[in-house]
């Protein structure tokens, strides 16, 4: 058994190395025909550009993307300085060089890799999925009775902040840094899913479509291991099946099968908050230029941020969407689930929290409210202010770099919950639902817990829970995503995530159940 | 300002200073010669299994104490001068004080074995317990067996903590059945069979006869009342424990096997209290024992305690028996009293159902005549504390019980339930036909 998991080990090690080499290797050789092409779609006006490029890059083969990408932003960056400093604005090209460069690449990749995309894709993903599949199924046996499977987690170096950790780190923040702002060195990766790509919307795969791939089969690789880790606990097995399908289903497919149909692109799980760019003028025109379906998406959205999600969260907490229908919450739940006790409990990360994630909420509804006030005054400034650099310093600062880089880079140095703890807005949002208006808490069994601190140390989201169990208090957190892992680790059965009545779900006590009742009477009446 | 000074920082010292601190400006002292802050005992076991770092187990942050004006003073308390109020540490230097409260503990029993004190023979208490298993029992290769002595809850914990760095155990089990004791037999035989899935030379019925040393004063084997010697490179001594008192044997607080307390604990001298495992009931309360080695009464006697030290004298009076634990993977609770076999009275009587294929039971004890509700224990099922109770304080009877069991279950969502299999047993049994009742929020909320 042990043997078939080290195989694995090395078998995944493979596909993973061919996957980290990709992005450097290669061969491009743009002809005449493309760039026409490329030239025709992008609109392209700079006679510099043109030219530069048919000099320096046409009919030329380039070895890897560490060659072309220089040779096209160059271009492209030259040309533009050129333009400004002759007040040629209308030449001037608005497509970033390394977006450019990455639709050169892609059109005028060749040689073995695009070729070979099948074969490619089993070097990558295959032996991927193949790898850890023989290194998680062993675990079955392995990991013997049903039961809580914690051994050993700080003895190990990938999940106690070992240089194994922080291999994984760096490689999480790298493809991170890749996917936004060098979209170019992805090309090779979009070859690989290509095939499945042109099967499902009818268009060759762009690199968030290896991401949103890579995403589904990431998350249903480590829900596997979810099934068997906690095979005992039927909430987690239900609640790891609820959110694959909805990962699966609603973020990926139904999206790609719509834009085949002629329909916008569109997660219909995806909330406004966290769907930050929804009214964003360019989405809003497609909505409306859309008929039918865009007018649907429309109302639907404001009605799935407005009504349906509060009403969830009034009946059974924000677990409904945070835990189980959540993209985020989703891989953090699979892929984050060995790193989920990295969170710190102190106090003071109790309070960067809240002015942080409340601070992202009200930065995403400023955002909102000058694109909102831009859209329908037709007015590109809100007090002098540019809608625009709003935007983009949002989708920079937080749809990149916080819930991106940060939000999964992090995972094994502070946790699978980085983003949803810290930067969420709609988690905010849902938050304070939960905490003010809501039928669910964690109810602590009166006097039974011994403070061993199990549920505090895996509790994803940082909350000190036994701080409350040891207390007889129920735990009534906003930021509580009601994995159920802080019920299932404790050894004394004292935590049970229920929905109830309203009235009894804060208790505060000062003497615990189990004491004289006269006691209990006397403490509490005070 | 009046000064409390508590020796001990475990649950009964700390909860009291908390509770002190909650209801007066009183001057807190707390000292203690095994950690410089309060940590729970409880989950030094996670800690070498690797679920925890040592930090986890400290329930609150480094500044607690400072921020809640409680001094923490790390020493050994090696003498207490009652007269001049005043305790002697062992450095020399005295600490006075108004009010002194004994919270110090126990200590695993030894019970005179040749070899008891040698290198690689320890309990499992302290922390300096749990350093010297990493120090003899880091691995497998290092440490090639290890032999446990005494089958009661401790035990089994080492045992599983050994395991889990797939050390090779062996436990030896004075009685004919594992802590058959205390659970009655259907129980402790479904402990056995789990104590053998999990690969642990479970010895029954075997004594502790000598442990031999190697030429390093370090424990190479045990040898039993069976004539067995099984050499091992460890020796855990698990055979329950005992007030850790010893310091006070020159003083006048009267002790026997523990500091002696009546019910609002206070010792025969003025202004000293003990509490939690060191306390010494004069007459037992109910059908506790007079010395309770329990978590949960530890904290008790500390929140009953406070209330009397800030002038609102209190009898401890710690309402209706709980405890749990967990055996392995079986977590166990229990609420009211179910005795085993041995320790039964006559008019008690017991109602059994075991899970067919899981490890999953429950016995359910009553008045024989009366039926009246006596307690329950639950293996592999979590029940819900307020309605047990309840239901002892009601009095309420077996059938009653039954009934209602769904209000009282306390399992994760969406987990299988079984009221339905244990009272269509229960009804073969006792010829009653009950049904059981749809789980009620109402009745769940109702205050007694």
């Amino acid at each position: 058994m042990k043997a078939i998991k080290n195989i694995g080990l090395v078998i995944f090690l493979v596909g993973l190395a061919t996957f980290t080499v990709l992005p450097i290797i290669g061969t491009y050789r743009l002809d005449q025909n493309t760039f026409e092409e490329i030239i025709k779609d992008k609109n392209i006006k700079s006679d510099v550009f043109i030219q530069s490029i048919n000099q320096n890059v046409i009919g030329k083969e380039f070895n890897g993307m560490l060659n072309l990408s220089p040779a096209i932003t160059t271009a492209l960056e030259d040309a533009n300085t050129q333009h400004r400093k002759n007040k040629e604005y209308k030449k001037v090209i608005y497509t970033s060089g390394h977006d450019m460069a990455a639709l050169v690449g892609k059109k005028s990749g060749t040689g073995f890799i695009t070729e070979n995309k099948g074969l490619m894709w089993f070097f990558t993903f295959g032996l991927g999925i193949i790898g850890a599949l023989m290194f998680i199924l062993p675990n079955i046996i392995l990991l013997g009775k049903k039961g809580i499977k914690n051994d050993g987690i700080y003895h190990q170096s990938a999940t106690n902040r070992g240089w194994i950790a922080w291999m994984v780190f760096i490689f999480l923040v790298s493809f991170y840094l890749v996917l936004y702002f060098r979209p170019e060195y992805a090309v090779n990766w979009t070859f690989l899913v290509d095939p499945i790509s042109e099967s499902l919307s009818g268009n060759p795969a762009g690199h968030w479509f290896v991401y949103g791939f890579m995403y589904c089969v990431v998350m249903t690789v480590m829900a596997v291991r979810m099934y068997i880790k906690y095979r005992h606990n039927v909430y987690q097995m239900v609640r790891t099946t609820s959110v694959l399908f909805f990962q699966i289903v609603f973020a990926f497919l139904i999206p790609e099968i719509m834009v085949r149909l002629q329909m916008p692109y569109y997660d219909f799980k995806n909330a406004f908050p966290l769907d930050y760019d929804f009214f964003f003028q360019w989405n809003l025109k497609s909505l409306l230029n859309s008929g039918g379906i865009g007018l649907f998406i429309l109302v639907w959205g404001i009605v799935l941020t407005l009504v349906i999600v509060p009403v969830m969260v009034y009946f059974f907490g924000k677990r409904w969407y945070c835990s189980w229908v959540c993209g985020c919450g989703g891989l953090a739940e699979t892929l984050g689930d060995p790193y989920r006790q990295h969170s710190s409990k102190s106090l003071f990360s109790w309070k960067v929290e809240r002015w942080l994630i409340h601070g992202v909420l009200l930065f995403a509804l400023i955002m909102t409210g000058m694109t909102l006030y831009s859209f329908f005054a037709e007015s590109g400034t809100v007090l002098g202010i540019k809608t625009q650099s709003v935007q983009n310093a949002y989708s920079l600062l937080i749809g990149a770099i916080f819930a991106g880089v940060i939000g999964t880079g992090f995972y094994p140095i502070f946790g699978n919950r980085v983003w949803c703890r810290f930067g969420c807005p709609l988690a905010a949002y849902l938050g304070f639902v939960q905490r003010f208006k809501s039928r669910f808490r964690i109810t602590t069994n009166g006097g039974q817990c011994i403070s061993c601190g199990n549920c505090s140390t895996y509790c994803e989201q940082g909350i000190d829970v036994r701080a409350y169990a040891q207390k007889g208090e129920n735990i009534i957190r906003s930021s509580c995503v009601g994995c159920g892992i802080c019920s299932a680790v404790c050894p004394r059965g004292v935590l049970k995530l229920e929905n109830g009545p309203e009235k009894g779900r804060i208790n505060p006590t000062e003497v615990l159940l189990g004491n004289d009742v006269d006691l209990m009477q006397l403490v509490n009446k005070k | 300002m009046e000064h409390v000074l508590i020796i001990g920082n475990g649950i009964s010292g700390i909860t009291l200073a908390r509770h002190i601190r909650k209801l007066s400006d009183k001057q807190i002292t707390v000292v203690s010669s095994e950690t410089d802050y309060f940590f729970s005992r409880t989950a030094l076991m996670y800690v070498y299994m690797g679920h925890m770092k040592f930090e986890h187990t400290q329930p609150y942050e480094n500044w607690f104490w400072k921020k809640n004006r409680i001094d923490l003073v790390k020493g050994y308390v090696q003498k207490v001068h009652t007269s001049d109020k005043k305790v002697e540490l062992s450095n020399g230097a005295f600490i006075t004080y108004d009010k002194l409260v004994i919270a110090t503990g126990s200590k695993p029993n030894k019970f005179g074995w040749p070899g008891q004190d040698l290198k690689g023979v320890q309990g499992l208490y302290s922390k300096q317990d749990l350093d010297n298993l990493e120090k003899y029992a880091p691995n497998k290769k290092q440490c090639k067996r290890a032999v446990i002595v005494g089958g009661g809850l401790i035990g089994i914990e080492m045992a599983e903590m050994l395991r889990s760095r797939e050390i090779p155990v062996t436990f030896l089990v004075r009685e004919t059945s594992f802590w058959n004791g205390v659970l009655p037999a259907g129980e402790s035989q479904m402990i056995n069979e789990h104590i053998a899935e999990h690969h642990i030379d479970l010895r029954l019925n075997t004594n502790l006869k000598e442990i031999l040393a190697d030429e390093n004063g370090q424990a190479k084997a045990v040898v039993t009342d069976k004539g067995d010697t099984i050499p091992c490179s460890l020796v855990g001594l698990t055979a329950g424990v005992t007030p850790n008192i010893d310091f006070l044997k020159d003083s006048k607080i009267e002790i026997g096997r523990g500091v002696k307390v009546n019910r609002f604990l206070e010792t025969n001298i003025s202004d000293v209290y003990a509490i939690g495992d060191c306390a010494e009931q004069h007459e037992a309360i109910g059908n506790r024992r007079p010395i309770e080695a329990v978590w949960y009464t530890g904290r008790m006697m500390g929140e009953t305690l406070a209330q009397t030290i800030c002038g609102n004298p209190m009898e401890y009076r710690p309402g209706h028996w709980f405890n749990s634990a967990k055996f392995l993977d079986i977590e166990y609770q229990t609420y009211g009293w179910v005795f085993s076999e041995r320790n039964k009275k006559d008019h008690e009587e017991h109602f059994h159902w075991r899970h067919p294929k899981e490890n999953i039971c429950i016995t359910v004890a009553y008045h024989k005549d009366t039926k009246k509700f006596l307690g329950i224990n639950t293996f592999g099922i979590r029940m819900r504390h307020i309605m047990f109770d309840r239901w002892l304080t009601e009095e309420r009877d077996i059938d009653y019980v039954m009934q209602h069991l769904k209000d009282a279950n306390f399992d994760p969502e969406f987990y299988s339930h079984y009221e339905e299999q244990i009272i269509l047993k229960y009804n073969s049994v006792m010829h009653t036909s009950l049904s059981v009742k749809k789980k009620s929020w109402k009745r769940i909320f109702s205050k007694a």
